[in-house]
């Protein structure tokens, strides 16, 4: 199972004066069970591709597959899509409408046409999966704060039971904490559900300890694709199209440039804490 | 689909009929619905059209685009023309049991038909080719002489002005939240009429909100600036007649003289 996109071009309002490429050549294939973080800067397209992923845009030219189908079939059952791919926006707790969080995490099982059952025991599991308190449970969502009202709205996607999840910016606007336990929060659901993540994100330091491939768009153009080390031994291009490493790999450049015998393709604050610590003979 | 409601949006490009005064666009507009009331014959209305025609030419936005504006008044022209059809007395032209067609309504509604295609063209011409500024600024300019009966010309005009400007981010919004139901398997597009005002909840509830949030916004945003009302406020770019708006005024004031001529004097 995989998506697969192949030379996908968008332009948003075609034939007419205002067009815009946001999409330009954009072949990518997404394995099962993958954790994918999704970098670009703002205008890079990032939102654009992923709403292809799950058919809510479709491409001006190319094609997008889901298991080996292409989705904009005009016989696809893009309603059984969008529930195996799962898609949380930016800001996703300006979609919450329900009187209380539980009905709120009902809404997309029951757009599903699950059984009333079953599509409760999938809102406590997804309200649950996401770390939230029982106590809040039949309050209103507009009651509650930014960081809970964003777990509340990704159970909402949760409780679909999507193969893949993916989630759009979904640290934008949180207060170091909140981004924290959101990302750790993913991370785990990554871990125990196995499920394929895409993870989209405008700042390298938010994903560079959690994932393993990481996809760089510049200006609607795939710009890298590869394994964290390998894109951030890119710093330098990164820096041209308004991203950067993680600061710990410019501070490892520094070192070595100082004279330390150290390596510079280091990702996370963890490893390099041990090269460091290597380094000086400890 | 929301997207294609035109009226109201602002149509980025050059052209004479968008580099013109937007007092004389509003003028021009308004002579242009005025005078398709009071044409009485085909000719009048031939007339119309070749004016509306050409403005639209001179205006370069592409006609596809006017029009798909028109889908979504559709509904309304179909209930007028309907109502116009079946309930003008008169020479029956068919008939079938109680209801029947008679030549005045067939008339009435062809007529009908076209003055509101014609008028909704024209206020989406004016609209497409002048920014909600410059549109607000002209109304306000051409409403000054109210301000000595104490109509509040200058907040009529601003209250407008956030409204115009308003209606393509609400469009925005409302494209975004509909594509994250959507994803949340919402359809909005099928199903019987009481499933699909149904499924609108969750799309009107977090629109609302989000328009409350911001006008909140806004109203602190004004009131951080200072803002008073109108009253010694200077324009930045003030309106100023050029050439071309004059020759604009009498382009439309031979419009409206071309119109009365053939399309009521002299042809009944
Ligand atoms: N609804 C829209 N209508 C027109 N242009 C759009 C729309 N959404 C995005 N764009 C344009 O497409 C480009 C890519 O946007 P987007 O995919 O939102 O980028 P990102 O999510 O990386 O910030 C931008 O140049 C943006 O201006
Ligand atoms: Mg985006």
């Amino acid at each position: 199972m995989s998506i697969i996109l192949n030379h996908v071009n968008y332009i948003y309002d075609e034939d007419t004066a205002m067009a815009s490429a946001a999409l330009v050549d954009v072949s990518l294939k997404i394995p099962d069970g993958q954790f994918i973080g999704l970098i670009g800067h703002t205008g890079s397209g990032k939102s654009t591709l992923i709403q292809h992923m799950n058919g809510l845009v479709k491409p001006s030219s190319g094609q997008v597959f889901f298991n080996n189908e292409d989705i904009n079939d005009k016989d696809y059952d893009k309603k059984k899509l969008r529930a195996k791919v799962g898609l949380v926006f930016q800001y996703p707790e300006h979609q919450l409408f329900e009187s209380d969080c539980f009905k709120d995490v009902c809404f997309g099982p029951r757009n599903l046409g699950l059984p009333q059952k079953e599509v409760e025991l999938r809102a406590y599991e997804a309200l649950k999966q996401v770390g939230f308190d029982d106590d809040y449970f039949y309050q209103s969502p507009f009651d509650l704060s930014g960081g809970q009202k964003r777990r509340v709205a990704i159970a909402g996607v949760l409780a679909m039971k999507p193969q893949v999840l993916i989630l759009d910016e979904p640290t934008a606007g949180l207060d170091p904490k909140g981004r924290e336990d959101i990302l750790n929060l993913i991370s785990d659901l990554h871990k125990t559900m196995g499920i394929t993540i895409i993870l989209v994100s405008h700042s390298m330091e938010d994903v560079a300890d959690y994932v393993e491939r990481i996809i760089v768009m510049n200006k609607g153009r795939v710009a890298f694709d590869a394994e964290p080390r390998e894109v951030f031994s890119h710093y330098k291009e990164l820096e041209e199209i308004g991203l950067a490493a993680p600061q710990v790999t410019y501070c490892m450049q520094e070192l070595k440039a100082a004279g330390f015998d150290v390596r510079t393709d280091i990702t996370t604050l963890e490893e390099a804490k041990n090269e460091i610590l290597k380094a000086l003979g400890k | 689909m929301l997207r294609d409601i035109t009226l109201g949006q602002y149509y980025r490009t050059e052209s004479v009929i968008h580099a013109l005064d937007p007092r004389v666009k509003i003028v021009g507009t308004f002579s242009f619905i005025i005078s398709l009331f009071l044409v009485k014959n085909f000719i009048g209305y031939v007339i119309a059209g070749l004016f509306l025609v050409i403005c639209i030419k001179l205006s370069n936005v592409p006609p596809k685009f006017i029009f798909r504006g028109m889908k979504a008044i559709f509904f309304l022209l179909m209930i007028t023309m309907v109502f116009n059809l079946f309930l003008t007395p008169g020479e029956p032209l068919v008939s079938f049991w109680k209801i029947q067609i008679t030549g005045e309504g067939l008339k009435l509604a062809i007529m009908m038909g076209v003055r509101l295609v014609f008028l909704i063209t024209g206020s989406s011409l004016m609209t497409l080719t002048t920014t909600p500024n410059n549109l607000t600024d002209g109304l306000e300019d051409l409403l000054k002489p109210l301000k000595k009966v104490r109509v509040p010309v200058h907040e009529i005009s601003m209250m407008m002005s956030i409204a115009l400007r308003f209606i393509p981010i609400l469009m925005e919004e409302t494209d975004k939240i509909m594509k994250a139901q959507m994803a949340r398997g919402a359809d909005f597009e099928s199903g019987s009429i009481m499933n699909r005002a149904k499924s609108l909840v969750p799309l009107l509830v977090p629109l609302f909100i989000s328009a409350f949030r911001r006008a909140n916004d806004l109203a602190m945003a004004m009131e951080a600036r200072c803002y008073r009302g109108g009253e010694g406020r200077t324009k930045m770019k003030p309106l100023v007649y050029k050439r071309m708006d004059v020759y604009g005024l009498a382009i439309i004031f031979g419009y409206v003289v071309c119109c009365l001529v053939f399309g009521r004097i002299l042809f009944r």
